[in-house]
């Protein structure tokens, strides 16, 4: 041991003390070393809880006072395709732990192995991710200003003749979508006065032809008495669909955001111990950078098991 | 405790998590994630949200507990964690008892100044 140390000091470039390449010079032994690295891990871990608390309070704060937006919005989301995303990350975090153990153990072939089906994961997980973006990025699931639905709660876009329709709604709901954005805010109340046939919530017109043409042609109401349900629409919301919707997908895409850039710097870091543990740096003496990372990883998993409930998950 | 019989074996650094705690806790967080799906389904009214989040921390504990070996580790990491987990309760509860006291009167009020241009 005393031998390898000391051809290891020298090759590394200065002639003072024995130590191991792996161990910084102010620490007194790898096992010193590596409780302060896990420490300053955990405080940055806090860190990052704290900053996605930010959103959580924004998330509990605007569901305790509008419980129906959530209730409502959430059909939007698959819930099919976030529980499968779910496994997902649950997993690689099993490969993740799993991966450490073998660093541990010094097992470099499974450690390799492991990471990369970690990595893997991630890919998986952003992929899936991708393809919920996708579809209500088309549909018009969006927030604010752009929150625009061309289909009903519930449809994922999984029908071929959705699939069809979703097509023609979406040059039309551009078009209009268009319009609304020019039209100043107070032409808004005046084009619902001109013309009965718009929406009695003050929705945009596609909205509702959206609603007609897919699976709701009852929900549209009679031409008749139209101005005295919009004000009962305010309270209630008219067809089920209460006011400020968008705010939910504010709130989504804040929060699966934030996350996935996260999954992103995770996947990034992982890749970074992927190259280290083929280089064969990692040992039972020295394994911090994958349990660190693996730390991280697993932090990034620990933000989903909630977000997936608070988003997914809405009785 | 644990960290000292772990370096007696050929200078090891930290704790080794058994494998068969790795795959009893990942099982059991699969398992977990199916019954949250399925208890969605049940109505159990305001119990609903409870049990959803009942079971999320139950699957963040386990998480925490062994993934990231806190149960092994030195007892200043989990003082740190649960310091900061004691300030995000504080933050949420403080946020949230706040925004009941008076909220629902500002809403309405906004509700019915925006009531011709809402919903853009």
């Amino acid at each position: 041991m005393a031998e390898e140390t000391l051809t290891t000091a020298q090759s590394h470039g200065h002639g003072h003390g024995e130590h191991p390449p792996h161990l910084a010079h102010h620490f007194e032994s790898p096992g010193q070393q590596f409780d302060a690295c896990k420490f300053g891990m955990w405080i940055f871990l806090c860190t990052e809880v704290l900053m996605f608390s930010g959103l959580f309070c924004a998330y509990a704060v605007y569901r305790a006072n509008h419980p129906e937006i959530f209730l409502y919005a959430h059909k939007y989301l698959d819930t099919n395709l976030g529980a499968i995303n779910t496994a997902v990350l649950i997993c690689s975090s099993f490969t993740m732990a799993w991966a450490v153990r073998a660093a541990q153990k010094g097992q470099q072939g499974l450690l390799i192995g492991l990471l990369a089906l970690t990595l893997l994961g991630g890919f998986g997980f952003l992929g899936i991710k991708y393809i919920e973006y996708e579809h209500k990025f088309h549909k018009g699931l969006l927030p604010g200003a752009q929150y625009n639905p061309t289909v009903t709660p519930g449809d994922h876009g999984n029908g071929d003749k959705h699939a069809e329709m979703g097509d023609h709604e979406l040059i039309t709901s551009e078009h209009d979508a268009g319009n609304a954005h020019t039209a100043p805010p107070g032409a808004a109340p005046a084009r619902h006065d001109e013309e009965p046939a718009v929406a009695p919530t003050g929705v945009k017109p596609t909205e509702q032809t959206g609603l007609e043409k897919t699976t709701l042609p009852q929900a549209a109401p009679p031409p008749a008495g139209r101005s005295m349900e919009h004000d009962h629409a305010h309270e209630h919301g008219m067809t089920g669909r209460p006011n400020n919707v968008h705010l939910f997908f504010g709130i989504y895409f804040a929060m699966t955001g934030l996350h996935g850039i996260h999954v992103l710097a995770g996947m990034a870091f992982i890749a970074w111990v992927l190259k280290r543990s083929i280089a064969g740096e990692f040992g039972p003496e020295y394994f911090t950078p994958v349990d660190l990372v693996g730390l991280y990883w697993h932090l990034v998993d620990l933000i989903w098991i909630f977000l997936f409930p608070l988003l997914y998950l809405i009785h | 405790m644990t960290n000292t019989h772990a370096q007696e074996h050929s200078g090891e650094v930290g704790h080794v998590v058994p494998m068969g705690i790795l795959v009893g806790v990942w099982l059991a967080l699969m398992v977990l994630t199916y019954v949250t799906v399925v208890a969605t389904k049940i109505d159990l009214g305001e119990l609903n949200l409870w049990l959803a989040m009942l079971i999320a921390v139950i699957k963040a504990s386990l998480v925490v507990l062994y993934f990231m070996h806190l149960r092994y580790d030195k007892p200043l990491n989990s003082l740190v964690f649960v310091g900061g987990l004691v300030f995000v309760a504080l933050f949420l509860g403080i946020a949230l008892t706040d925004s009941a006291e008076y909220q629902p009167d500002v809403i309405h009020q906004e509700a019915l100044e925006s009531l011709p241009t809402s919903n853009t």
